[in-house]
Order: structure tokens, then C-alpha cells, then sequence
């Protein structure tokens, strides 16, 4: 069984966002930049299914400027086999990502496409289900559990509320939620390994999709800071509080 | 220009975060139509229809409906979609999961998470976990948006007196299938949708330690949530996490017992009216956000806030 998983180079997320003065953007100019978290459990999945011998090819997959490689080289190093880039100048829209994905599919064929829910930089949770529904395929989103067999995959997914176990026919779209493993730290030797797998680059135009977006940002702000209030020195102050002032109680 | 919302429903009741949805396609038109899909799910459409300033009810009854399996919903919803300006559903795991599948299938990108209307094609929404918030404009023929249920205040559920009409519309993709659920059983109210919220960190120490915690909100009639760090420790289960990464929650009073008050807890209560702060640890992050901060062992706070309501 081929796996296919799309990684994404993000903000590192130790590091609080800024917005650049002109309000166009967030300022990312010599920021730390690191594999997306939910991506980085996606590879982790993956290589965990090729170690209990489900699956028997990784290939990693992402999109961006030539940098993203430097994400690629990690899922590498994580025990993914081989990594292809696809060269667009800015991180694109959802949607185009998703078409893009979605002509690497029909390219590579890949049983299981593996997903983090979103991005920690633009917070959209879109592109899996979006490459599903292009691609025909079902998906198991904010999986916390999947089991693979017999050309279906069961995917336990964390919901509002509780959990949900759905079966889904193989090809399959499944995206990663925070408890669904803990990913490992590259050793040394992989990552030297890493330097001489195989990274195919490709172009959008090769792949017949062209990036284009309905979405303008108008402008970017910081949020509304939340000023401090007052510290209380007992219990009794500030149930009196809470009653009179705040009125809340 | 007509708008279309998708209720989230269990087929029983309508969930409230589709009145906050429906408050949001207030603010962009006027004629507001509500999609109810669902098996035997009759009464969801009756209270669709007495939800004020809903105009159409739309009903999809159907076994391929029953579990949102997002295969089928979003079928059903981008051929519906194609005939309406707007297209919303509530930023709930529901709607995360259909949604962008609709989009797709109309060829537009998404508006994920809008906590403001600006203008029938300007929206307002937070992305980098809450540090930025960004305005986007959309070109796209039909805007397919999810709406963040804090932003917006709720609907009226009754006054309304919508007409019901009957879709004999069935999408099954057949790829999917529904195998089970574990829904976390409570009498508390969801946190989303809870006036008041206790909610517990690190500083808990353990599962057990939180009943110090469901005694004080049944005596407050809050909800009970928990921080990344309580949730990754195994206090409690992951519904319970508020945060970027869990519920983002706005009530209006949160208490915060032994949370240091992590960014990423941060992002998911920020908004909340007003935030009460129970820390032992003085320096506390949490501090900074708190309009009342008590610098106290929560083991002999929280008891004692419990006794003197």
C-alpha cells in the first residue's frame, strides 16, 4: 500500500505571530519556520503503517517556494521514502493546494492520503476535505485512531462532544488531530539518510492546475488586547466583586 | 440574494451554535433559508421554522443524512448551494468537516471561522491561532463561509414562522459509513454554549481533583473545561479542552483554576466577558488577561468560592 502525505512549511509554533506595521500581513522576515505540527503527526502516522507493515512506499508531498524542502527533508527523516515539491511562489490558497494535491494523486496512485486538519498559520482546516471531494474519495477528518485493513480504513474522529468512528472505502482521505500519535525526533543517521532520497520537483503548469484565488485580504490587525484587571486578596472580595461589579453572578 | 445556513442537528433538537449562524446570515441578507438534513428529523425542522427571521425551512429526510457523514451532506448541499449568494454552517466539528468538501465541488474557496460581517463579500476572521486577524473580501459566486458561534449573539429560537418544504433530494456517495459514537454523558450545559465556565489546568494535579471543580459549577449551573496541558496529562477527556486547538469559548464569566495561561489557552477564551484568574503562582501568564486575579492554592480557593456562593 503507497501513502501519500502533504506536509506544510509554517511559522514554528513556539513563535508568536506579529502583524507587519503596513497591516498587509503577518510578518514572517527572519522568523523560525518549521513543518506544521499536524503535518509532522501525519508523517508520523505513516511511517508507524509502514512499520507494522501496511503500508509499503511514503512519498511526501509539499507545496511552496523552494524552502518547503527543508520540510520535505524532515518527513525524510522521519522514514518517509522519497519527496516531490511543488514549486508556486507564496503559500496558495486551499483550494489550489487541494488542486494540486488532487493531480499528484492521479499521478501516484497512493491508497491512503494523510493530512494534518490545518495549518497553524492560516487556520483554515479545508485542504483534505477539499482534495476528497475533487477526488471522489471519503475522508476521516481530526482522526485520533486509524486502522487499516482489508482496503478500508476504520478512523476514529475526535468531535464536538465525544468520538466518532466511521469506515471508509479505500482510497481514502484521513486528517491528523493532536492526540492521534507523538511524533519522533529524527535521529542523526536518518537524517544524513534524508539527504540522499529522492526529491522530485514539479511545477503547477506540469501538472495542469492554475493557482488563482476568489479570497483578497483587505488587511491583517492585531487582535484587541485584553487589558489586566485586579488581583483580589480573598475569596470573599471577589465573590463581592463577581456579585456587585461584574455583576455576573 | 438569498442565504442558505445548515442547521446542526442530532436529529432530536437543533443544536444553538445554528441560531449564532443564523444570526450571521442576518447581518449579510435578509432572506434566510435553513437546511435541515437528517433522518426522521421532523421536530429539528419544526424548531428551524420558529427561529426568528428564517424565511424557508428546507427538509432532507433521509438514511444517508443521519450521521453528517460529509460524503453525502456536501453533495446534497453544493447542488442546493448552487442556487443561493451564501452558503454557512456553524464552525463546529459538523460543519469543519462538510463544508470545504461543498466548496470544492462549487469550485470557490472557503471562509473558514468568520467572527464579523463587514459586508455581503468582506469578512472578518482570525487566523496564526488568534495573533492576527485578518479582513478577506470574496470575488467567488457563491460564498461558502463557516461562522465561529462566539462572534456572533444568537438568534431568537421562536417568533419566527418559516414555511417547511420537503426535498426528495438523496445523495449517497457510498464510501462511507457510520460504525459508532462515545458522547461524553452531562448535565452541565455544552461548553459553547455555557453562560459560565470553570475550567481546570495543570495545577489540578489529577483527574480526581476536579470534582472540586464540578461541584463549583453545579453550583453556578456552568460548564467544565480543562486546559491542553490538564487534557494531555489524561485528567480529563479532550472534549473538555478549551483552547486553539479545542473549544473557543466566550462566556460571560470563565474561571481559570490553576491554568498558567498558555497562548494557545489564550486564543480559546480571550473573549470571554469577564475572566476570573485562581493561581498559586503570582507571575502567571493568565494574570495578565484576568479582570480578577486571586494569587491562592486553588485546593483552598475554589471550596471555599464553592461555600460562599
Amino acid at each position: 500500500m503507497k501513502i501519500l502525505v502533504a506536509v506544510k512549511r509554517v511559522i514554528d509554533y513556539n513563535v508568536k505571530a506579529r502583524v507587519k506595521a503596513d497591516n498587509s500581513d503577518v510578518d514572517l522576515t527572519n522568523v523560525k519556520m518549521a513543518i506544521n505540527p499536524f503535518c509532522e503527526i501525519a508523517v508520523e502516522e505513516a511511517v508507524r503503517l509502514k512499520e507494522k507493515g501496511v503500508a509499503s512506499e511514503i512519498v511526501a508531498v509539499s507545496i511552496g517556494p523552494k524552502a518547503c524542502q527543508e520540510q520535505i527533508r524532515t518527513a525524510l527523516a522521519l522514514g518517509a521514502d522519497r519527496g516531490i515539491q511543488i514549486e508556486t511562489e507564496a503559500s496558495p490558497n486551499s483550494l489550489s493546494v487541494a488542486k494540486l494535491l488532487k493531480a499528484v494523486v492521479d499521478e501516484e496512485k497512493p491508497d491512503l492520503v494523510l493530512l494534518g486538519k490545518q495549518s497553524i498559520d492560516s487556520d483554515n482546516n479545508q485542504t483534505g476535505q477539499m482534495l476528497a471531494a475533487l477526488a471522489g474519495y471519503p475522508q476521516g477528518t481530526f482522526a485520533s485512531e486509524v486502522n487499516v485493513e482489508d482496503g478500508s480504513a476504520k478512523v476514529t474522529r475526535e468531535i464536538d462532544g465525544g468520538l466518532q468512528t466511521v469506515e471508509l472505502k479505500l482510497p481514502a482521505i484521513v486528517t491528523t488531530d493532536l492526540r492521534l500519535n507523538e511524533p519522533r525526533y529524527a535521529s542523526l543517521p536518518n537524517i544524513m539518510k534524508a539527504k540522499r532520497k529522492p526529491l522530485a520537483v514539479k511545477t503547477p503548469a506540469e501538472l495542469g492546475v492554475e493557482i488563482s484565488s476568489t479570497l483578497t485580504t483587505v488587511k491583517v490587525e492585531p487582535p484587541a488586547e485584553r487589558q489586566g484587571g485586579i488581583k483580589v486578596g480573598s475569596v470573599e472580595e471577589l465573590v463581592e466583586k463577581l456579585k456587585n461589579e461584574a455583576k455576573v453572578i | 440574494m438569498s442565504i442558505l445556513v445548515v442547521a446542526e442537528h442530532n436529529n432530536n433538537s437543533l443544536n444553538p451554535a445554528t441560531l449564532n449562524t443564523v444570526a450571521a446570515a442576518q447581518a449579510i441578507g435578509s432572506d434566510v433559508h435553513v437546511l435541515v438534513a437528517g433522518l426522521n428529523c421532523g421536530g429539528v425542522a419544526e424548531a428551524a421554522a420558529a427561529v426568528a427571521g428564517v424565511s424557508k425551512v428546507l427538509v432532507a429526510d433521509s438514511a444517508a443524512y443521519e450521521h453528517q457523514l460529509a460524503e453525502n451532506i456536501s453533495l446534497l448541499v453544493a447542488e442546493l448551494g448552487k442556487g443561493y449568494s451564501h452558503v454557512l454552517a456553524s464552525a463546529t466539528t459538523t460543519g469543519k468537516n462538510f463544508m470545504p468538501r461543498v466548496a470544492a465541488l462549487l469550485d470557490v474557496d472557503q471562509i473558514s471561522d468568520i467572527i464579523k460581517v463587514e459586508s455581503e463579500d468582506t469578512f472578518v476572521r482570525p487566523f496564526y491561532a488568534g495573533n492576527a486577524i485578518a479582513t478577506v473580501q470574496s470575488s467567488a459566486a457563491v460564498k461558502v463561509i463557516t461562522v465561529r458561534a462566539t462572534g456572533f449573539d444568537a438568534a431568537e429560537a421562536t417568533g419566527g414562522n418559516a414555511a417547511v418544504e420537503q426535498l426528495s433530494i438523496v445523495h449517497d456517495a457510498e464510501v462511507s459509513s457510520f460504525v459508532g459514537e462515545e458522547l461524553a454523558k452531562s448535565d452541565r450545559p455544552e461548553l459553547t454554549a455555557a453562560d459560565i465556565i470553570v475550567s481546570g489546568g495543570r495545577g489540578m494535579g489529577n483527574g480526581e481533583n476536579f470534582e472540586i471543580l464540578y461541584s463549583l459549577a453545579d453550583k453556578l449551573g456552568a460548564a467544565v473545561g480543562a486546559s491542553r496541558a490538564a487534557v494531555d496529562a489524561g485528567f480529563v477527556p479532550n472534549d473538555m479542552q478549551v483552547g486553539q486547538t479545542g473549544k473557543v469559548v466566550a462566556p460571560q464569566l470563565y474561571i481559570a483554576a490553576g491554568i498558567s495561561g498558555a497562548i494557545q489557552h489564550l486564543a480559546g477564551m480571550k473573549d470571554s466577558k469577564v475572566i476570573v484568574a485562581i493561581n498559586k503562582d503570582e507571575d502567571a501568564p493568565i494574570f495578565q488577561v484576568a479582570d480578577y486575579g486571586l494569587v491562592a492554592d486553588l485546593f483552598d480557593a475554589v471550596p471555599e468560592l464553592a461555600e460562599k456562593l
